[in-house]
């Protein structure tokens, strides 16, 4: 027995925005809460000891720059994913749904190899604090990435059943899946430079 | 809408109903608060006969059938955990919140009815979780509810536990206050432009944006620590740290003021999570039993948001002692000071709403009114804690917990209870008994201040707090007798929270049945629905006419915002 709730998929007349697009932009800011945190905790300690190492030095700068080019390129892709279905073009959608979702998989596939690279060298979070904050903030961007992979892929599998039902709050969905994707993206743009180039 | 018969785990146990997720809230908040206080009793005993065999359950605890310092320190911060984590946000948030803000505002049901269900069930693993930190080799964490490093990133595997289950209920949180503020703002009915929210609902949004704001950096702490026991990191581990007279062996090099830092950063705020719907829920009753418009409706709203704004820039008033510098502990007890002027504002506007008021005294209105004076005790009492001459003295003592317990139990739990009493008729349509509700205040009231009073003599003669046995310093023996008086009356508000207990579970099918949907006579959207509401509250969209709390200037007669013509 399904409720009947306003706006989930027209804007509200008031506030312009769908409870959904609220939402999620609310769930981001206190994403931005929690990735602050943590870059403030990377300062706190970096500013503590006198042997913080540079990223260039230790890290392996050119995986992550690929893994850098390919995230901004899933960014562009989620966006036209979601314009496709503005242009009810569910063929298009699915082409560019797919897409990132492969380059999501490319970049936790690299993501893997910098991480075996580290581990076969007998490096952990134990090893010093400059690691432990590496393997804690990029391993969280992981997981974020991880489960944008799980909403994204059910959004075009099984997810997408809703096009014929209701397209408008189908095409919304896709909407608020692609502010995360691009609030993930986000989070690698700042930790980049900071942990690799620094 | 259709309305079939749905099986009864889909209705109560699995239901998306924001009014049966708001009681199940309720319920288990409750179990937790009288399981916190239980705990409570058991260290208060030791507190007072220090190293007596505890009568009864003494032999099935411990060898000797006293507390063990260990087991005492486990108690006190599960004790700390369980009351405000488990217990009293629950019942503020999570059931105040959740049955109250979509009726007020007039919408059919939370905005994210499934997402809401699911905050409830995470909520419930972590408290699982939490309980099963007791099953742990080694007993219950046992490093505070602000869990210090190095403390415990040292101590045994029970704090992983709390790690775990502190994750859990701070997703629980965030998934719970998107969907508040998304109902509030979205869902609004006909009318209702937001300088006609009740102030329950503006309490209400600005606590769910300090959890969703200040939550996640303790999650970030918590995966900062959860990395420090489970994978070896020493983010709080200073370097050369000795522990029982070894050099321990880990990398080094981090800082436990950072978790410090962290970790206020959320709970400063979450203590205003506490006492927000508690005034909200105040300012209903109090409102609707003085029969005359609330004093300063803006006043008030502004007021709440600025308190909700500067609670994030006074976190570091618990630190005063860290040797943090002049500079920074001037900056925080000039924020600490300037953050008590809208609490003053707040209790002012609800003194004058008092003034030459025909007030009822009913139940409710008997926790509303003691909730004054006894939060006005708890936020003086905290400015001499804020300036940082005075809390060299006070930090770490007694003082500090009688401070924080007068703001939250006879203040906060207080008001809640009087929100039960309140709105139980809208929850059941039927009235709880008036006679128990006497009892249980009047016991209540005086018992509880037996406890806490002391606390701020035992506090200022130097007595710290989390001690096991004061009697062991010549300084501590000589208020021990106070320890006898407050544990007897702690014993006592145990006793008398049975009526209460008792009242909540008879009155649901005997209790004296509601005359009408109003029964209050107030002005809030909820009483437009039938008490208890129907599955999507409303039958009909309801539409807002008016301001909350208005009364008719000719003839004084209550003007509900629901009804369209004025008489
Ligand atoms: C109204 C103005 C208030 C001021 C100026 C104030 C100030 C302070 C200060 C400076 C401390 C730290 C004391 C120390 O550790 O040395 C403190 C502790 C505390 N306050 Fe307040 N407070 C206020 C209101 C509240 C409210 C409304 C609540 C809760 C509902 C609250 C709950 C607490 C708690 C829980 C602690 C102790 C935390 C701990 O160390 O375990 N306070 N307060
Ligand atoms: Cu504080």
């Amino acid at each position: 027995m399904a409720v009947h709730i306003p706006y989930i998929d027209k804007p509200n007349p008031v506030t312009g925005v769908t409870n959904a697009k609220l939402g999620i932009w609310l769930f981001l800011a206190s994403e931005v809460m929690l990735f602050g945190a943590l870059f403030s905790a990377l300062i706190t300690l970096r500013l503590g000891v006198s042997d913080w190492p540079h990223g260039y030095d230790v890290l392996n700068v050119p995986l992550a720059t690929v893994n850098t080019v390919v995230l901004i390129f899933s960014s562009v892709t989620v966006v036209m994913a979601w314009a496709a279905l503005k242009m009810h073009n569910l063929k298009q959608f699915k082409t560019y749904m797919s897409l990132t979702l492969l380059m999501s998989f490319i970049f936790l596939g690299i993501k893997a190899v910098e991480y075996g690279k580290k581990f076969s060298h007998g490096i952990s979070p134990a090893t010093s604090n400059f690691y432990a904050i590496y393997f804690v903030i990029t391993g969280l961007h992981g997981l974020h990435i991880l489960g944008g992979i799980i909403v994204n892929a059910y959004l075009l599998g099984p997810g997408s059943h809703m096009w014929k039902s209701e397209p408008e709050r189908f095409t919304g969905r896709i909407e608020c899946a692609g502010l995360y994707w691009h609030f993930v993206d986000l989070v690698w743009i700042f930790l980049f430079p900071i942990l690799y180039l620094l | 809408m259709s309305h079939h018969e749905m099986p009864f785990w889909k209705k109560y146990i699995f239901s998306t109903d924001h009014k049966v997720i708001g009681l199940q809230y309720g319920i288990t908040a409750t179990f937790f608060l009288l399981f916190g206080f239980f705990l409570m009793i058991l260290m208060r005993w030791q507190l007072a006969y220090p190293g007596v065999e505890i009568p009864l359950i003494g032999k099935a605890l411990t060898e000797t059938g006293a507390l063990t310092p260990e087991l005492y320190n486990a108690l006190g911060a599960m004790h700390g955990t369980i009351m405000i984590f488990l217990g009293v946000v629950p019942m503020g948030v999570g059931a105040f919140g959740n049955y109250l803000v979509p009726l007020q505002v007039g919408a059919c049901d939370m905005a994210f009815p499934k997402l809401n269900m699911m905050s409830y069930w995470v909520y419930f693993v972590g408290g699982v979780i939490m309980m099963m930190s007791f099953l742990m080799p080694g007993g219950a964490a046992a490093s505070g509810w602000t869990s210090y490093p190095p403390l415990s990133v040292i101590s045994n595997n029970a704090q992983t536990v709390w790690l775990l289950s502190m994750v859990f209920l701070i997703t629980s949180s965030l998934l719970g206050s998107v969907n508040t503020i998304v109902t509030a703002i979205q869902l609004r009915a006909k009318g209702l432009n937001f300088m006609r929210w009740p102030i329950h609902v503006w309490a209400q949004v600005t606590t769910a944006f300090l959890l969703l704001l200040a939550f996640p950096p303790l999650e970030g702490a918590a995966i900062l620590q959860l990395a420090d026991r489970v994978f070896g990191s020493s983010f709080f581990l200073p370097s050369g740290l000795v522990v029982s007279g070894e050099k321990l062996g880990v990398a080094g090099g981090g800082n436990p003021l950072l978790w410090q830092h962290l970790f206020w950063f959320l709970a400063h705020p979450e203590v205003y999570v506490l006492i927000l719907p508690a005034v909200g829920v105040v300012c209903e009753i109090v409102t609707t039993n003085c029969r005359k418009p609330f004093y300063g409706y803006k006043t008030m709203v502004y007021s709440i948001l600025f308190l909700g704004f500067m609670s994030f820039v006074v976190w570091a008033h618990h630190m005063f002692m860290t040797g943090m510098g002049v500079t920074l502990s001037s900056f925080f007890q000039a924020t600490t000071m300037i953050i008590s002027i809208p609490s003053v504002i707040i209790l002012t506007t609800i003194l004058l709403t008092l003034w030459g008021a025909s007030i009822r005294f009913t139940v409710p209105m008997l926790f509303a009114m003691a909730f004054l004076p006894m939060f006005a005790i708890g936020g003086l009492t905290g400015l001499p804690l804020g300036l940082t001459a005075s809390d060299i003295h006070l930090h770490d003592t007694y003082y500090v917990i009688g401070h924080f317990h007068y703001v939250v139990a006879p203040g906060t739990l207080f008001a809640l209870m009087g929100g039960v009493y309140y709105w139980y008729p809208k929850f059941s349509g039927r009235h709880m008994n008036e006679f128990l509700g006497k009892l249980h205040f009047w016991v209540s009231f005086v018992a509880i201040n037996f406890v806490f009073m002391p606390m701020f003599l035992m506090g200022s003669k130097g007595v710290s707090r989390r001690m096991y046995d004061q009697t062991q310093y010549s300084y501590g023996a000589s208020t021990q007798s106070w320890n006898v008086v407050m544990s007897t009356a702690a014993f006592v508000l145990l006793l008398a929270q049975i009526p209460f207990i008792w009242n909540m579970f008879t009155a649901w099918k005997t209790g004296k049945k509601v005359q009408n949907d109003n029964p209050w006579e107030a002005t809030t959207l909820e009483w437009a629905a039938s008490s208890p509401p129907p599955h999507e509250n409303f039958p009909t969209p309801v539409e807002v006419y008016r301001n909350p709390y208005s009364y008719s200037a000719t003839t004084r007669k209550v003007l509900p915002q629901f009804i369209p013509q004025e008489g």
